[in-house]
């Protein structure tokens, strides 16, 4: 019954400001289109970011030549090597089957082996890749790289990948973080300011309210209601649009690209809740301030 | 149409009397009489606006349960100041007021919704919400009070058909004229039945006969046992009144005197027709505005 009569009150109010409220609703729409593209972007490239992170690795070529008594001896130098943490033997036969389940025809047409064999060093601290390989590979005097045993052909580090993928994703986070805080803002101002001409609107209203002895909140729970309306409203769309993006765009491409599809991301449902839950939010704090500020009761 | 409309207004406004007295004094246990306990009391009460101006200087008086009292005074005088003390909406800058015996300075802010239940408020421009018919209007204050539909479906058709607007259920305010208008500001005052009815000016935009009508209701209102307070400048009506007047005069009262010709225990009627003694000759269906 309360609640019916607040409603309907609220749908009232928002018949007769239509234009403040379509704006209101519009940003909404507009934050939460931002919000919900902007989430699973920055979870799929932080997850991406993650991966490549936790694969830092020094990955140890060993020359064509080496047989097995030179890569137990390798074996035994890394172990002894200060920050590894564990030291991973991938033979030529084995890199060599895995690269060729990845892609068949090009090592078909290759017919050899060309892969060494390898040892993947795993740091303590991915901090510590840096040592690691110039410990094993000390700079020569006359430039380039020396490594410390004639069996070790290359030392490698993918430090330099994992660096720029972190920039990148920050910066991605930066710029998202500050659109939508930009446009959360914005939402909560323009949400407030359709609730304070609702209240002018309505000041008649509130006057024999508080004559006929209407509790504080009898009286504010219509203007709370009218803002959050305004917000599930906007959100619902942008849900709708998002779901008929993922549907139409992103679905069909997911199975191509492996940053689409990543796993990382939260699951759409998830995802509608976190945008409602922040919809309804933010309009509730754009009531909020208008009748903090302008409703005297 | 006009006839017939005024005169089933008329019908409709006399013959349930007896249903307002019960359902009045069903709030108000006790018969009204002027030597009850009192409703209001006003102990050296004196209000000063922030801007300098004094509303009310040192005002002491006393209102029995079931009195009929006039405030009268020019503009400016405090007669609204009284009455805006009374609904709390500010508080005096010192002295007491009590009502029903309670201390006003000790209900709390969150409390005094529930206080202003127990009071009937009219005013000079009626305050009727001009989007919602006159039905809505009155179950407005009901709803807005946590009434139930059940309730409401009860109640508000009853006190329209004691105020004489059974027929104008479903038109809007501005469709009224400013007595139905005011009519219907009352019904939405008694609804909840409450002990105690201010009215600020209720026919202070209304024409003589107009204004008897209302003073009738609220005199049939103030019969059935609640005490009304009435601040008027219309004094031809107060001096026929014949009731009790308290006069205020820049936040002073000057004068609190019941008239000696106080006609007790009237009839609605020889209220009605004692009251036009004296107005200009003339149809009341024409005067009707």
């Amino acid at each position: 019954m309360k609640l019916g009569f607040f409603t309907r009150e609220a749908s009232r109010a928002l018949h007769r400001n239509a234009a403040p409220s379509f704006a209101a609703l519009a940003t909404i729409l507009l934050t939460m289109l931002v919000v919900g593209v902007f989430i699973p972007i920055v979870q799929a490239t932080t997850g991406a970011a993650n991966d490549v992170r936790k694969r830092v690795l020094v990955d140890v070529y060993l020359t064509r030549d080496a047989g097995q008594s030179d890569v137990t001896r390798v074996r035994e130098l890394l172990l002894g090597t200060e920050n590894v943490k564990r030291v991973e033997f991938v033979s030529k036969q084995e890199a060599y089957a895995q690269q060729r389940e990845k892609d068949p025809e090009a090592f078909e047409l290759l017919g050899t082996n060309p892969l060494p064999d390898t040892f993947r060093v795993t740091p303590e601290d991915p901090d510590d890749v840096l040592k690691i390989a110039s410990a094993l590979a000390p700079e020569a005097a006359a430039g380039g790289k020396a490594p410390i045993d004639s069996s070790i052909d290359e030392v490698r580090t993918r430090r330099d990948d994992t660096t720029k993928i972190l920039q990148v994703t920050r910066f991605v986070k930066l710029m998202a973080g500050t659109l939508a805080a930009l446009l959360i803002a914005a939402s909560i101002f323009l949400i407030a300011n359709t609730i304070r001409l609702s209240l002018y609107a309505r000041r008649r209203e509130v006057e024999v309210m508080k004559l006929v002895g209407a509790t504080d909140w009898f009286i504010r729970w219509p203007f709370v209601i009218e803002g959050v309306i305004v917000g599930a409203l906007g959100t619902l769309l942008a849900i709708l649009l998002l779901a008929i993006g993922k549907i139409a765009i992103i679905d069909p491409l997911a199975s191509d690209f492996a940053l689409i599809s990543a796993p990382d991301t939260m699951p759409f449902a998830l995802l509608i809740a976190v945008m409602m839950g922040a919809g309804i939010a933010i309009s509730a704090i754009g009531s909020g301030l208008s009748l903090r500020r302008f409703l005297r009761v | 149409m006009a006839v017939t409309s005024a005169r089933s207004r008329r019908e409709g406004r006399e013959a349930p009397e007896h249903e307002l007295a019960a359902a009045a004094r069903a709030a108000v246990p006790h018969r009204a009489t002027s030597a009850g306990p009192s409703v209001i009391e006003f102990r050296g009460v004196e209000k000063k606006y922030d801007v300098g101006a004094v509303g009310l200087d040192q005002a002491t008086f006393s209102i029995g349960r079931g009195e009929w009292v006039f405030l009268v005074g020019s503009t400016g005088s405090g007669k609204s100041t009284v009455m805006r003390l009374l609904i709390k909406e500010f508080e005096p800058t010192a002295g007491t007021i009590h009502v029903a015996g309670r201390d006003l300075s000790e209900i709390t802010h969150k409390r005094v919704p529930y206080y202003r239940r127990n009071i009937g408020v009219v005013f000079q421009d009626f305050k009727l919400l001009p989007n919602r018919t006159v039905y809505d209007n009155v179950a407005y204050a009901l709803q807005v009070t946590g009434g139930s539909r059940k309730d409401i479906r009860a109640k508000v058709p009853d006190i329209l058909r004691l105020t004489g607007l059974s027929t104008k259920l479903h038109n809007y305010p501005d469709q009224l004229s400013g007595g139905e208008q005011q009519r219907v500001a009352i019904a939405r005052a008694f609804v909840n039945h409450p002990p105690l009815l201010l009215a600020d000016e209720p026919t202070g935009n209304l024409d003589p006969e107009t204004s008897i009508g209302i003073m009738q209701l609220l005199y049939r209102i103030n019969r059935a046992g609640t005490t009304v307070l009435v601040a008027t400048h219309d004094s031809s009506m107060v001096d026929k009144m014949r009731r009790r007047v308290i006069e205020l005069s820049q936040g002073r009262i000057v004068r609190d005197e019941a008239t000696g010709l106080y006609v007790r225990d009237e009839s609605t009627r020889e209220f009605a027709v004692r009251m036009r003694d004296g107005l200009p000759e003339s149809s009341p269906e024409i005067q009707r505005s």
